[in-house]
């Protein structure tokens, strides 16, 4: 145990690679041409190319949101790419006629993007930079009458279904970032799984950013419908630049009359150099909306990106749905991260548990924010929200700001929240045994967010634990 | 403004101006802004630009002073009365202990309120500081330099139409010991915009109460301003009942070692008030401690906010603090707003917040009518022990006695004996 951590404590960030491959980019800027090329690269229908636009126009209005509590240098919004892709020229049929400088790149994250995974029964939609580029086990999943393809696929050959979900529960209007996004947004991930399927394996897809100068900005749209399961997990990483790369995604989960949503997410994005020089800015809108019945849960693990701001959110909208979030945000460095939940009660008897877990090391800058609304109809709505926060040194912080705002007095909520450093009587211990403080620092973090690891599935569980190895290096003694 | 009138040095009318043009600049909070998210001035904005209240030049003659409310007399060592932020010299009587110096603002020595006057309360920032900074009219400047035993009551009284910008200083020197009351009360429609800089100097002892009381149509907006000596020790509890709009601020700055704090308070609401609760705890240093408590009872359609802060910063290490905040809804149509937060830039520290909102519990409803107690009785008995906490905390009798009564006349129909006393 001790050896591998310190196998893993001694690597730097491993996926700061550049793949040389040969990429059809837009040129930087943004305005309703740049719009429009992206549709018509698409080939999208007019409605969404409109959709676009209208985002765009309201986003003109809009001001760039400063009340989050995380520092950075203004975002030159005309010199970003919004658009890149790598070259290829027919659509693919199969596998085999990827280009194999991708599909290296993506087995040297481990991703094998060959079937060769049936084994650990992971359905992944790989996306590079702005586009999808393969989706596995299409057919097998279509069987059942799941639909498990990339945004762009889907708009092409399930318009209605896209038409009918997408925005609803992030309207184009919601805030800045994700406007901007509804305006730009290239590619992503759309799941759909029917009346009362439990989909049999993990679906999962894996983001990657490679060309400089560009932003990421994908959406992704799950639906379950009536009674259905899925397990949806997500990846991230990028290369290592000095410049400040932007990603705005969306994620939309609509969990229809008893269906049951998991979302987990393992955010490793590029988290800048020990300076805090470059690094990805994640700035992200997650939200789901949770009919009668219904479950939605978000896992997530924070370890990567300069900045993440971000607050996977749950509608409960229908009675009896109940909706959870699971984090763990690492900041070391002089990473900053503005993370936590948004729990909106409108149904009777839904129900809500946040449970997150902050730790911070070096200069890193950890706040959680949250807010729980019990709104008039949600009779005996109940929530309990937990976050705890682990400092380790003494320049970086740690800050809790939970918003709670009840108007149905049959409501019971309750928050708490410590913050402290580990414990001297316990590290004590473990080096008394014979275990380094390294190795042991290492060991009581594991065990604070052992909590939001049980909910993890295993492959995820076991790589969360590791890079949370990778991303404490150096921050003790 | 007229500030003409008021006995002012240079660097006081200096102070003032800047305070105005800072008012000017920073114009009324909205709710856009995130200290007023939950509490919108809009209504006193425009009554107060339409100059529907007016300055009072002397104290109405006609109030005998045996119609003031929420009067100590003999119990307090000096009662100081002010009316529509006036000093009533006939209602008020000013204490003759050694150690102990009570006088008015108008009176006050230069030098004193030159070292003291807007160095603590932040008018840079807070719009309605700065409109009290800049139109402070009358109000109690009480310092001592012994331990004082008993304690000074401070009353404002405002009546319909007029407004207010009390401004209070307690200082308490090395080693003292010192309790002050500030009280707020009034009838009709009214503005009252309080400041009061507490000052805590080494090792210095300091317990303040703080009652708003004001009439149920009245605009409330004051800000008590701790600031904190090494070794010293404050305890500030506030009770809130009265004011249509009512907003409470309360902010310390631990800024020497060992300094200690007790922040308290206890917000009781019905009909459509509002009443918003802000505090801020800063520790600037290490080793200092902070417990805070606020608790709200919500009844008919009213609105109680509870937003405290807890800001460690870098290097104030072994700070201790915990923060506490309960709400208990009693109707359908309350609301409670609660936003406890931490802000912690070090490692060494160990802080927790809490938050809870609820009804009564149906077991202890249960217990109680088991043994025979009436469903009404028993729900006012267990709003009463909630509430009694905080009330059973004060620690001088005759401030125990005239707050709880104050906080329970407050509660109508929920304690069958004090039902229509006042309300």
């Amino acid at each position: 145990m001790a050896e591998t951590i310190e196998q893993i404590a001694n690597q730097e960030y491993k996926y700061g690679f550049v793949t040389d491959i040969e990429s059809d980019v837009a040129p930087p800027g943004l305005n309703e041409d740049i719009i429009r090329l992206i549709s018509a690269k698409k080939g999208e229908p007019e409605w969404l190319l409109e959709w676009r636009l209208k985002s765009l126009r309201h986003w003109l209005t809009m001001q760039e949101p400063t009340w989050a509590n995380v520092k950075f240098n203004k975002i030159d919004y005309q010199a970003i790419r919004y658009y890149s892709a790598p070259k290829q020229k027919k659509t693919l049929n199969s596998l085999d006629e990827v280009d194999p400088e991708l599909r290296r790149t993506f087995e040297k994250l481990g991703i094998s993007l060959g079937e060769q995974k049936r084994l650990s029964g992971v359905a992944v939609d790989a996306v590079f930079d702005s586009v999808s580029v393969a989706t596995t086990f299409r057919a097998e999943l279509a069987k059942l009458g799941i639909i498990f393809c990339s945004f762009s696929d889907a708009v092409r050959e399930h318009p209605d279904l896209v038409r009918k979900y997408v925005g609803s529960v992030v309207p184009y209007t919601d805030n800045f970032f994700a406007t901007l996004n509804s305006a730009v947004f290239t590619d992503g991930s759309f799941c759909y799984i029917p009346k009362g399927v439990r989909c049999p394996m993990e679906l999962s897809t894996y983001f990657r950013i490679n060309s400089a100068g560009t932003g990421q900005f994908e959406r992704t749209l799950i639906i379950a419908d009536e009674g259905a399961y899925v397990s949806y997990l997500e990846g991230c990483t990028a290369p290592m630049r000095d410049e400040n790369q932007l990603h705005a995604a969306v994620v939309e989960l609509v969990a229809l009359d008893g269906a049951t949503i998991k979302y987990s997410t393992v955010q490793n994005w590029y988290p800048g150099d020990k300076e805090g020089k470059g690094g990805i800015y994640n700035f992200v809108t997650k939200r789901g909306k949770a009919f009668k019945n219904s479950k939605i849960s978000w896992t997530q693990v924070e370890t990567g990106s300069a900045i993440t701001w971000k607050y996977p959110s749950c509608i409960l909208q229908g009675d009896n749905s109940v909706g959870e979030f699971y984090s763990v945000a690492l900041t070391n460095n002089h990473q900053q991260a503005d993370t936590g939940s948004k729990m909106i009660h409108i149904g009777k008897n839904t129900r809500s548990t946040i449970v997150s877990k902050g730790i911070s090391a070096g200069h890193g800058q950890q706040t959680y924010r949250g807010a729980v609304k019990i709104l008039k109809s949600a009779e005996d709505a109940r929530n309990y929200s937990q976050c705890d926060s682990l400092l380790l040194g003494d320049k970086c912080g740690a800050h809790t700001f939970p918003y709670i705002e009840v108007r149905n007095p049959t409501a019971k909520m309750e928050h708490e929240a410590s913050t402290s450093k580990i414990g001297e009587d316990q590290l004590f211990y473990c080096q008394q045994r014979g275990i380094s403080a390294e190795d042991a620092v290492s060991m009581i973090v594991n065990g604070f967010c052992r909590e939001v690891f049980r909910e993890l599935p295993m492959e995820f569980a076991v790589e969360a634990q590791k890079l949370l190895g990778v991303s404490l290096e150096g921050s003790v003694g | 403004m007229n500030t003409a009138t008021k006995p002012d040095t240079d660097v006081l009318q200096q102070i003032r101006e800047q305070a105005g043009q800072r008012f000017e600049q920073l114009g009324w909070p909205t709710p856009r802004l995130e200290e007023w998210k939950y509490t919108n001035l809009q209504a006193l904005q425009s009554r107060f630009d339409a100059g529907a209240f007016r300055e009072a030049a002397t104290p109405a003659a006609s109030r005998s002073s045996a119609s003031l409310p929420l009067r100590f007399g003999d119990r307090a060592l000096g009662e100081l009365v002010f009316v529509n932020g006036v000093f009533s010299p006939e209602a008020s009587s000013l204490p003759s202990v050694a150690g102990l110096r009570v006088t008015t603002f108008r009176n006050a020595s230069v030098d004193v309120l030159e070292e003291h006057f807007a160095r603590y309360a932040d008018y840079e920032r807070h719009a309605l500081v700065a409109l009290n900074t800049a139109n402070a009219q009358d109000g109690a400047v009480i310092e001592a330099d012994a331990a004082i035993e008993g304690f000074v009551h401070v009353l404002f009284v405002g009546s319909d139409g007029f407004q207010s910008f009390p401004r209070n200083l307690i200082v308490a020197g090395r080693g003292s010991q010192l309790a002050v009351v500030e009280s707020y009360a009034g009838t009709g429609a009214y503005f009252t915009n309080s400041v009061t800089e507490i000052v805590a100097e080494d090792g210095a002892v300091v317990d303040h109460y703080r009652l708003e009381c004001e009439s149920l149509e009245a605009f409330h907006v004051g800000t008590v301003q701790i600031h904190q000596g090494r070794s010293s020790s404050v305890s500030s509890r506030s009770f809130a009942v009265g004011g249509a709009v009512a907003r409470n601020d309360t902010n310390a700055v631990l800024a020497a070692e060992g300094a200690n704090l007790v922040l308290e308070g206890l917000f009781v609401t019905n009909g459509t008030q509002h009443i918003d609760n802000h505090t801020l705890i800063d520790h600037a240093v290490p080793h200092c401690e902070s417990v805070e408590l606020y608790k709200g009872i919500l009844d008919g359609s009213s609105r109680g906010i509870f937003d405290g802060k807890i800001m460690v910063r870098e290097g104030a290490q072994k700070t201790v603090s915990r923060q506490t905040n309960k709400n208990l809804l009693l109707s359908k149509t309350a609301v409670v707003d609660s936003k406890p937060t931490l802000e912690i830039f070090n490692d060494d520290v160990k802080c927790n917040h809490g938050s809870t909102i609820g009804q009564l519990e149906e077991e202890p409803l249960f217990y109680l009518r088991s043994r025979g107690i009436g469903q009404e009785e028993a729900r006012n008995l267990l709003v009463y022990a909630f509430a009694s906490e905080l009330v059973d905390r004060i620690r001088i009798d005759a401030v125990r006695e005239q707050i709880g009564r104050a906080m329970f006349q407050q509660m109508p129909g929920r304690l069958p004996d004090r039902r229509g006393e006042q309300r």
